[in-house]
């Protein structure tokens, strides 16, 4: 390649601009003033101990998680055999279809779970976990339709038509044919679910209660009253859970996986 | 009968659909268009574009929207472009480099704009300490840290979605511009610029649409003098209990975004005949 060193130049600065906040960040998690100083005047551990030690943290921390494989989990059992139909058969107004399956990406997250509350909460009276675990499910399905319809797209159907001609019983051939060959998109389905569900706030705004916070909501509530690295130290240890992740699907899927 | 056994299995995702979204935003819409004690009508949205207070508020959001979208396709284009010739090693490295800030939580991104905006932040204290100035600067709780903020929110994603476009113009194209007369600056404008548009649009659409609807953000960084569309919604809906002007702001939402879609997708399917948005 040639040299282009105007490009590189802005692109040096833009990626400047990307990393020094997270880094700052992460530096002030180690710093030992009880308010965030930057540069720091000395090192301490004690904000992660207050991390793992704060019970509000944890708990959320488990709900994040629990709520975000459940929602990953439904969108997935419920998304897979969508996208198969729309991609293997020829079903009336497929294009709607579509469309509306992925209508909750334009749908914003405020007014999802707002909708919610005021639908599934108050006039249904679900309890609060079940209706964030919907409104996660809704954030989530679009992922799963776009990624595991793209795999499904590129699928040939000969293949499994193969099977059937061999003997095999419907389901059979799903199972031993064509999700074998749609693993790597219902992985990287898997991941993005699982991260965008971790990560939403505007949708659990309306839907949390006693016991039922997610771990981003208390880093929101917890930064409107304090000022101490606390969330600097949660922050590294996301941080380094996201690395961890995207170590992961680089060594199996490749990192292009999580930019789709 | 066969036939049949195709559709059961649109069925599950089809009724959660339903029920859990359609449903509920009929039931925030319909209230809207039957104010108290008349039929139908559009007077609250005739008063939402009435109300200076409610204008300003959207229109700050709108504001805010488009300057991010600019600003992240005037930063994204030359960025995306230079990971989109770099060799394959160095390409996944810068990927990689650009997806982890998108992955990070934007309760954690956004605070660390608070630690380098607020009052003892990273440039007031900078600037304090040599001596540029005796007070410190209000920068956090502005309209000006909210569009840093979204700026900074929605880069990544404008890299991301340019690269995966750029990637696919061939150097020779280049080479072959350049062989034939043209500086490296003509041929980027000439050559790269036209074929990159379509997937510039993308980009913007999505910038828009999500600063558009962005919450965390203007909740963290605006506080409560600059409010947005969808701060606004979860403060009359939670605090004040107003769920009329909570509906109408979410409908306007879902209008505005949709908008803006299909305006700008309009555009692209114009300027590109592949129609590939």
């Amino acid at each position: 390649m040639r040299k282009h060193k105007g490009l590189m130049v802005i692109s040096i600065l833009v990626f400047a601009f990307l990393f020094i906040p997270l880094i700052i960040i992460a530096v002030t998690a180690f710093g030992s003033e009880s308010t965030i100083t930057f540069p720091i005047h000395g090192f301490s551990l004690q904000w992660f101990v207050n991390v793992f030690e704060s019970e509000s943290f944890m708990s959320s921390l488990a709900l994040s998680g629990e709520i975000a494989l459940l929602a990953t989990l439904l969108a997935l059992l419920v998304g897979v055999p969508a996208a198969y139909a729309l991609a293997r058969y020829s079903v009336i107004g497929k294009k709607f279809l579509k469309s509306f399956f992925l209508s909750p990406t334009i749908i914003p997250g405020i007014v999802v779970g707002y909708a919610l509350y005021q639908y599934v909460v108050l006039t249904l009276n679900f309890p609060v976990f079940e209706s964030l675990l919907l409104g996660h499910f809704l954030v989530v399905l679009p992922y799963v339709i776009r990624i595991v319809g793209s795999s499904l797209d590129q699928f040939d159907f000969a293949i499994e038509e193969a099977a059937l001609s061999l003997g095999c019983q419907k389901g059979q051939a799903f199972f031993k044919v064509v999700l074998p060959n749609i693993t790597s998109g219902i992985s990287a389905a898997f991941m993005l679910s699982f991260i965008n569900s971790f990560n939403n706030i505007p949708v659990s705004m309306f839907l949390t209660g006693p016991g039922v916070t997610t771990l981003p909501t208390t880093l929101m509530n917890y930064i409107e009253y304090n000022y101490d690295p606390t969330v600097s130290a949660v922050s590294v240890l996301l941080m380094v859970a996201t690395i961890v992740i995207m170590f992961i699907v680089e060594k199996t899927l490749g990192i292009s996986a999580l930019a789709k | 009968m066969k036939k049949k056994m195709h559709y059961l299995l649109l069925v599950p995702c089809l009724v959660l659909l339903i029920v859990f979204l359609v449903m509920p935003l009929i039931q925030i819409i319909l209230p809207t268009l039957f104010p108290e004690g008349s039929g139908f009508s559009f007077t609250n949205y005739l008063s939402f574009f009435q109300d200076e207070y409610y204008m300003t508020i959207f229109i700050r959001t709108v504001k805010i929207a488009l300057i991010s979208s600019l600003v992240c396709m005037i930063l994204g284009v030359p960025t995306a472009y230079f990971i989109s010739r770099c060799d394959k090693k160095w390409r996944g490295i810068l990927m990689a480099i650009s997806i982890f800030p998108m992955l990070t939580n934007s309760v954690v991104r956004s605070f660390a704009w608070i630690n380098i905006l607020g009052k003892n932040g990273v440039i007031n204290n900078f600037l304090m300490s040599i001596g540029v100035i005796e007070e410190p600067i209000t920068m956090l709780y502005t309209e000006f840290s909210v569009l840093i903020g979204t700026i900074y929110l929605f880069l990544p994603l404008m890299i991301i979605t340019l690269v995966g476009v750029m990637e696919n113009i061939d150097n020779d194209m280049m080479e072959a511009a350049e062989s034939l007369g043209a500086n490296r600056v003509k041929a980027f404008m000439k050559v790269v610029l036209p074929l990159s548009i379509p997937g510039i649009i993308v980009g913007c659409v999505l910038v828009f649409t999500g600063s558009l609807s962005a919450y965390t953000t203007p909740q963290l960084l605006g506080g409560p003098k600059n409010l947005v569309l969808a701060t606004f919604i979860s403060q009359q809906a939670l605090s004040l209990n107003n769920w009329t002007a909570a509906s109408v702001f979410a409908v306007i939402m879902i209008i505005t975004t949709l908008i803006v879609m299909k305006a700008l997708n309009a555009i692209a399917a114009k300027l590109d005949k592949r129609g590939e948005v």
